[in-house]
């Protein structure tokens, strides 16, 4: 036991002692959340619109006003002609053209019916289609304040409510995902690298030949980045919480024990990839860039796997993020407790418990 | 008689139809400084695992510090010390933090850690530097340090693979004066080494070729045997008979 507490004194000491692992530990997971907490958003916000309005009246001039009072949009005012739309976009600051064509309010109350044309630029399609709804919705909602229960006594109107979102945060689907990531990438690189690091500086012939036990070692590797991983996953939610403003609504208890399970798989992953190589380098690169792009593609949180080919969606299966991202949505934003997710949770021990007897099996006692 | 802390009779490591190590019979005395050699290929680091506890012969007996190396090996490793041709302490703990780890996975208490590790420091001339990191230490006195700690926990033995190699002549001289120093203490040195010149330094000598040993003496009976002037022509004797090519 003294043995393992020396040992795991050790390891502190490297981590802290070590400013690009100190870096990658607290570092990447900041600027992560940061970027798609701030950068990767899909809202729309003060998008460049322009409104050409040929009509100049009454009711054209009331929508411009009720388009203008939101808050997404910066609405740019002039006539232009129909070459010129095209012009617009090619300069790329306005993103969509508003066209009241002439006679709109005569057109409203006289043949009862008013049009709008609305140009978006195409070329970013989700963007495009952002805009289109929102100025949908707008012109819709103006419409029922100004003509309440109109001509036709019979009307069908939608009341879409966005559950457990009901603010439209953006950043809500990416926090989960980016938990994944980062606790995938820092687990897995950090602790293979500090497992082949022993092996390339020779420390680990001095450690096998110790009546240290090869397997306290592995154990002894894995504590310490264990702790620093649940300080670490402490970091991510309070970076949410009060710089993304996320509210965790269900047992903060349960979250921890389902990301101590996740740290655990990709621990064992880390060992499993320091058994088969020995240089740092290749660690690092194996836990780097074979893990982001499986986990970023295979996790759902940027690309929704059910739009995938049923051979992807299977692969998704064999990838430990997917469960992990699976269990944390449902546990911090819907609140829900072990009860619905207990069964990807017993997949995710289960991946564990795989890895870690594959680890253990391969990790040789070598001397050379 | 003397004690004998090694003993080897027909040991035998076997990997499919090749033989690493061919019966191979010796012993080493207690307090011995005993010359490993042998060409890169010829056996050396097979036996020198099967002794350490790290791997098991095929055939053969062998005892090391009284233990069986079949059945015994955990309590091999508590009497054996070992240092390799790497460096190999850790660069970014400071000296006295290298010597509490090695201490501590040896199982040496704390009182006895900090005795020996003032002691230690002081017959090294170290104090200034205690508290750096290993790091930005000169070579050779890496060196000296990781032998150092090698022997700290006092074992019966201690094997030394290529303990010198990269380091100038003037430490390397130092360095034998450390090996001799804990010679007399009565620890085995089992020391396997490229340089003839060290092989001179040695009480006696064996000499590996092809996974047997083709000889073992005094330095000096080998030179008479073989009607030579140094251990060079000895070895290149011995090595030139080869068949297996270093790999």
């Amino acid at each position: 036991m003294k043995q393992l507490f020396v040992f795991i004194r050790k390891e502190f000491y490297h981590v802290f002692r070590d400013p690009r692992t100190l870096l990658i530990m607290f570092g990447l997971p900041v600027v992560q959340i940061i970027l798609f907490g701030f950068a990767l958003t899909s809202e729309v916000k003060n998008t460049d619109i322009l409104i050409s309005d040929y009509s100049q009246d009454v009711q054209s001039t009331k929508v411009t006003q009720k388009i203008k009072a939101s808050s997404y949009f910066i609405v740019h005012e002039a006539v232009i002609g129909n070459r010129e739309i095209e012009n617009t976009f090619k300069k790329g600051q306005i993103k969509c053209v508003l066209i009241f064509p002439p006679g709109f309010s005569n057109d409203l109350f006289h043949n009862g019916k008013g049009q709008i044309q609305i140009i978006a630029d195409g070329s970013d399609p989700n963007t495009a289609k952002t805009i289109i709804n929102y100025l949908t919705s707008i012109i819709s909602s103006y419409q029922r304040e100004e003509f309440p229960a109109a001509a036709t006594p019979y009307q069908i109107t939608t009341e879409p409510r966005m559950l457990y979102n009901e603010d439209d945060n953006g950043s809500l689907n990416y926090i989960p995902g980016v938990m994944a990531l980062i606790l995938m990438l820092v687990c897995t690189a950090l602790t293979s690298v500090s497992i082949v690091k022993e092996k390339e500086l020779g420390t680990m012939e001095i450690l096998l030949v110790s009546p240290f036990k090869p397997v306290m070692v592995l154990i002894a590797k894995a504590v310490p980045y264990f702790l620093l991983s649940i300080v670490n996953f402490s970091l991510i939610l309070l970076l949410s919480v009060f710089m993304l403003h996320i509210e965790v609504k269900g047992n903060l208890l349960l979250l921890f024990f389902e990301t101590a399970i996740f740290i655990l798989t990709c621990l064992s992953f880390g060992l499993l990839i320091s058994n088969t190589t020995n240089a740092q380098q290749t660690a690092l690169l194996i836990s780097m860039m074979g893990m982001m792009l499986p986990t970023i593609i295979f996790t759902g949180f940027l690309f929704p796997l059910e739009n995938m080919p049923w051979i992807f969606q299977l692969i998704a299966n064999i990838v430990p993020s997917k469960w992990y991202f699976i269990i944390i949505k449902n546990v911090m934003l819907k609140g829900l407790g072990l009860k619905y997710v207990w069964k990807e949770t017993l997949i995710l021990i289960g991946m564990t418990c795989f890895l870690l007897a594959i680890a253990l099996k391969n990790f040789k006692i070598r001397l050379q | 008689m003397e004690e004998k802390v090694i003993i080897c009779k027909e040991l035998t490591k076997q990997f499919g139809n090749f033989y690493a190590v061919d019966k191979v019979s010796f012993d080493v005395y207690k307090g011995e400084i005993f010359g490993f050699l042998g060409a890169n290929g010829a056996g050396k680091t097979t036996a020198m695992r099967i002794l350490c506890g790290l791997s098991f012969p095929s055939s053969g007996e062998a005892t090391v510090a009284g233990f069986n190396v079949y059945r015994q090996q955990e309590s091999i490793k508590r009497n054996i010390g070992y240092m390799s041709q790497k460096f190999s302490l850790y660069e970014n703990l400071s000296i006295l933090e290298n010597i509490e780890f090695f201490g501590g996975v040896y199982d040496v208490s704390r009182k006895e850690i900090k005795e020996r590790s003032d002691k230690l420091i002081d017959d090294l001339g170290l104090q200034k530097e205690a508290k750096k990191m290993v790091g930005g230490l000169p070579l050779g006195w890496k060196q000296k340090l990781a032998f150092s700690v090698a022997i700290f926990h006092r074992p019966k033995i201690v094997f030394l693979d290529e303990p010198t190699g990269g380091v100038d002549p003037v430490t390397r001289r130092q360095f034998w004066d450390m090996i001799y120093d804990a010679s007399a203490s009565g620890i085995t040195i089992f020391v396997t080494t490229h340089y003839m010149d060290e092989a001179e330094y040695c009480n006696r000598i064996s000499v590996m070729v092809d996974g047997k040993m083709e000889a073992l003496d005094t330095p000096g009976n080998l030179k008479k045997r073989f009607s030579v002037e140094s251990m060079d022509e000895v070895f290149y004797q011995l090595a030139r008979g080869a068949v297996r090519k270093a790999d």
